[in-house]
């Protein structure tokens, strides 16, 4: 059924996920400055644990395979610039924050975003579809960046209704989350909006309607399905967004997540960290876009059949 | 006695581009167990007069501004939405043109077979899953149980007509409207079809109201027709009186350019020019530019009803054609 | 007969009063940002530490640093930057996206398939990651980064021109024109191009503010253009650390940014709909 169009997606993702990982082994290995390397500019202490961790007298192929076999264990090597700790406890410790920060900011950028954009479907061409719908466009078009720090300033600063750093209470979640979800509201407002207006001018909404359904069943029962479809394929491309602008957010309000962790690590030319962390991510996102794939096809009887 | 009877319906969109006058007073009525066949060319209103009668057009661009629809004696356009949904799907069913867009493609057929017997009848899921498969028997449907759970886009246009027609008979409606209901299908198909339709009307005594341009479908399935033209009726009668004792320019030109197997035509007449803008309709017959027998009155008045037989009315200011 | 597909297009265009006030700002900025080196009040570097953070005045129309440096100039030299890292990046995507697409759609069959469908798996990456790594690992040169900001790009650009040259490969006015016996330069010039040349323009349009939005968000986590080099980012950057006393110096160069996107935004959509009125409406 809708397992050959599964298998055919898996088929194409598995050698690129395999190509990813290849050249993560070979970046790693050539990295400038690094073990590896002729000149080799990495702190001593640091240098014994690759030279342990890595084999590097044995010959490449043989390196390869242990690189692989350490991935399959989820081991990703010391950190190049901190001699004690390794990627995966850096890791650890910090993935824990971003997925937290992540999952808020997506529970955001779905509740606001469905709910605008069903109201702004259900009164089309009134203010419940004007205003939501202008606010989309600065939600698209603003980069995070701006946002967050407008957002300290009015609510942090001026206001002083809510915290501006820091990642204890309750309250320090609130600004860095809606910053992270707020663009993705705004798309998934536009989506939503975009997919019951269609929904709504099919023909089979008006033969449900001559059978006598009320507006609600109409549109829980047969609207629904179809209309969410578009929002549910922007699950994909939202997340990779959502890891990206976790970035900026965590810098921003100082967030002790893998982001900050891994934008240090850039800085600090820490290579098994920013690869390590790269993988993690790229990993993630083919997950979440395998997982995306199945619920779209559960949610669309039309495309088993492709 | 009338089942149905619809009196002076007005029913305008009203768009940016202008007013369009889609149906400009029309009144008939039918009877149970009657086939009334509604004939004209693409906007004729035929179909938007249908839908507004169950009130299924968006009411923004759609007004009403005049007319009555008694169903039974209730005025179906001043009922509240209540009552009204009662009625939809339940005593007055509609089938649509495009079967292949009106079922929901996300739905399996058996959810949607069942909702009005649910919804209507009050049946429990148990109940109204056997009666839906027995309503896809009587269609024709084979291996019903299997079909039940089949999505929409499985099934080819006729057997996707079939389970529309199932869908909207199984709560024996009163009366049935059958939008163009054949016009998507091919040929052999149609035949089936309207087969099938004739069949359940003699069995349950429904009443049908079959809209189509198509002249041959009429005159195998009606009983009384309706001829309109640009929001208008112009003639009106039983099936065979129109056929062959016409008493409107429009009829007779529509009988005359319909292709004919029996007869070796060289040309098939047309109607000269196009109908009417529909945002610039005026006070008289607006089939005036296109007629052979036009007077000046014509322009001017929309002629009042003329009763040829007791049974047979026409809308035209020449007596004699 | 394509002239008059053009002529349409930008009556189609004017009327829309947004992409108008779009396409003017960015007319405009492009125009200053050419004679900035004239036009700059003071030296992009020039400190005047007796001045810092100073409000706006008429001497420094939009006030100073944190270093008493002009930021009228420094978002000025900063517009320059980020204005070329656009365009340049753009317009390697553009190359790259265009032959990629075309080979792809003109080749056909099981390579076309093959190829689109590494692009929709490619669609999920988050490409700015592998800028980051380009620049740790080779320096933040800034030739290298419009290179990558491009290749970050090109995914939607080779789709639009595989599908325009799919389309076009089968219209019949190919099919008409070969057989009137026009020759295949003239096909492929006077109605292949003009035909495919419209999404192209909308994309290359909407791609722009991407890449500038990218460049600025690396500038901003400072991984982007190198000190002394400033862009919009990193002048937002400066300005988030001082916002609580002087919103200004984050305000401006934000405004700057964001009027810009809106503009190129603007633009890009207006392009479309005037190249495409049957698409879809909101």
């Amino acid at each position: 059924m809708g397992l050959s169009y599964i298998l055919r997606r898996l088929l194409v993702m598995i050698p690129v996920f395999f190509l990813v990982v290849t050249a993560v082994f070979f970046m790693i290995r050539f990295a400038p400055g690094g073990p590896f390397s002729s000149e080799k500019k990495v702190p001593p202490q640091v240098l014994k644990n690759l030279e342990a961790k890595y084999h590097m007298d044995e010959p490449l192929v043989q390196q390869y395979f242990r690189y692989l076999g350490d991935l399959s264990r989820f081991d990703l090597g010391p950190s190049f610039k901190h001699s004690n700790r390794t990627v995966n406890e850096i890791i650890a410790e910090a993935l824990p924050v971003s997925m937290e920060l992540g999952l808020i900011a997506l529970c955001w950028a779905l509740l606001i975003g469905i709910t605008a954009g069903g109201l702004a479907a259900l009164k089309p061409n009134t203010l419940y579809d004007y205003i939501p719908m202008s606010l989309s466009i600065m939600g698209i078009c603003l980069p995070t960046f701006v946002i967050g720090p407008l957002l300290v300033l009015v609510f942090g600063l001026w206001l002083g209704w809510l915290p501006v750093a820091g990642w204890n209470s309750w309250q320090d979640r609130l600004l860095p989350s809606l910053t992270l979800g707020f663009a993705y509201a705004a798309y998934i407002s536009r989506l939503t909006r975009g997919g019951f207006m269609e929904i709504r001018h099919q023909d089979f909404i008006r033969t449900a309607r001559a059978k006598g359904l009320t507006e609600t069943q109409i549109l829980t029962k047969h609207a629904l399905r179809g209309g969410i479809l578009p929002v549910v394929s922007y699950l994909g491309p939202a997340l990779a967004g959502i890891i990206t602008g976790a970035l900026v957010t965590e810098t921003i309000f100082n967030i002790p997540g893998l982001g900050r962790f891994f934008i240090e690590s850039a800085l600090n030319r820490d290579y098994t960290m920013v690869m390590g962390t790269s993988l993690l991510y790229f990993s993630l996102i083919f997950l979440c876009n395998f997982l995306v794939d199945i619920i779209y096809v559960v949610l669309d009887p039309r495309v088993r059949y492709e | 006695m009338a089942i149905l009877e619809i009196k002076n319906l007005v029913a305008h969109f009203h768009t940016r581009k202008g007013i369009v006058k889609a149906v400009n007073g029309i009144s008939y009525s039918i009877e149970s167990g009657q086939t009334l066949g509604i004939v004209g060319e693409s906007g004729s209103g035929k179909s938007v007069s249908q839908l507004s009668y169950l009130r299924l057009l968006p009411s923004p661009p759609l007004r009403i501004p005049n007319g009555e629809v008694f169903f039974r004696g209730n005025n179906l356009l001043t009922m509240s939405e209540d009552q009204l949904r009662t009625i939809r799907g339940h005593k007055i069913s509609i089938i649509f043109q495009e079967p292949m867009t009106s079922l929901n493609p996300y739905l399996t057929i058996g959810s949607q077979l069942v909702e009005p017997l649910i919804i209507h009848l009050g049946l429990d899921k148990k109940t109204a899953w056997k009666e839906a498969c027995e309503a896809l028997d009587r269609v024709g449907i084979p291996e019903v149980e299997k079909a039940m759970k089949v999505y929409p886009h499985e099934f080819s246009g006729g057997m996707r007509q079939r389970v529309m027609i199932a869908m909207a008979l199984t709560t024996k409606p009163e009366i049935l409207i059958a939008d163009e209901p054949t016009t998507a299908l091919d040929v052999t198909v149609q035949a089936q079809i309207l087969e099938l339709l004739k069949k359940i009307q003699k069995e349950t005594g429904m009443a049908i109201l079959l809209i189509t341009h198509d002249l041959g479908v009429i005159a195998s399935m009606a009983d009384k027709v309706v001829v309109m033209y640009a929001g208008r009726v112009f003639e009106e009668g039983p099936v065979e009186t129109l056929f062959e004792r016409s008493a409107h320019p429009y009829t007779k030109a529509l009988l005359k350019s319909t292709p004919r197997l029996d007869l070796t035509q060289q040309k098939i007449p047309v109607i000269g020019g196009t109908i009417p803008d529909l945002t610039q309709i005026g006070e008289g017959c607006p089939f005036y530019d296109r007629c052979s027998y036009r007077k000046d009155i014509c322009k001017s008045i929309f002629p009042q009803n003329r009763n040829v037989t007791q049974s047979h009315q026409t809308f035209c200011h020449v007596e004699e054609l | 007969m394509s002239d008059s597909l053009w002529k349409d297009a930008w009556h189609r265009l004017l009327k829309n009063k947004l992409a108008v006030f779009g396409g003017s700002f960015l007319i405009f900025e492009l125009i200053i940002c050419l004679l900035t080196p004239w036009i700059a009040p003071y030296g992009f570097e020039t400190q005047n530490l007796e001045l810092t953070l100073a409000k706006p005045s008429l001497s420094h129309w939009f006030g100073t640093d944190s270093l008493g440096r002009d930021l009228f100039t420094r978002i000025l030299y900063g517009g320059r930057i980020s204005m070329t890292v656009g365009i340049l990046a753009s317009l390697v995507s553009v190359i790259v996206g265009v032959i990629y697409g075309a080979v792809s759609g003109f080749v056909g069959g099981k390579t076309d398939n093959l190829l689109m469908r590494i692009v929709d798996i490619l669609y999920a990456l988050p490409f700015i990651f592998l800028v980051i790594i380009l620049m740790v690992y080779f320096g933040r040169n800034i030739l290298l980064l419009f290179l990558a900001l491009g290749l970050t790009q090109w995914l939607t650009m080779a789709r639009i021109v595989r599908g325009q040259v799919i389309s076009l490969k089968h219209k019949e006015f190919v099919e008409a024109a070969k057989s009137l016996g026009v020759t295949t330069r003239t096909i492929i010039l006077k109605h292949l191009i003009p035909n495919a040349l419209g999404p192209v323009i909308v994309y290359l349009t909407l791609t722009v503010p991407s890449v500038i939005l990218e460049e600025a968000f690396l500038s901003f986590l400072g991984l982007g253009v190198q000190a002394p080099m400033a862009s919009w980012g990193t002048l937002i950057s400066s300005g988030v650390e001082v916002m609580e006393i002087a919103p200004g110096v984050l305000f401006f160069p934000a405004l700057m940014l964001s009027l810009t996107l809106f503009s190129l935004n603007f633009l890009g959509d207006g392009l479309r709909d005037a190249l495409d009125p049957k698409g879809a409406r909101d």
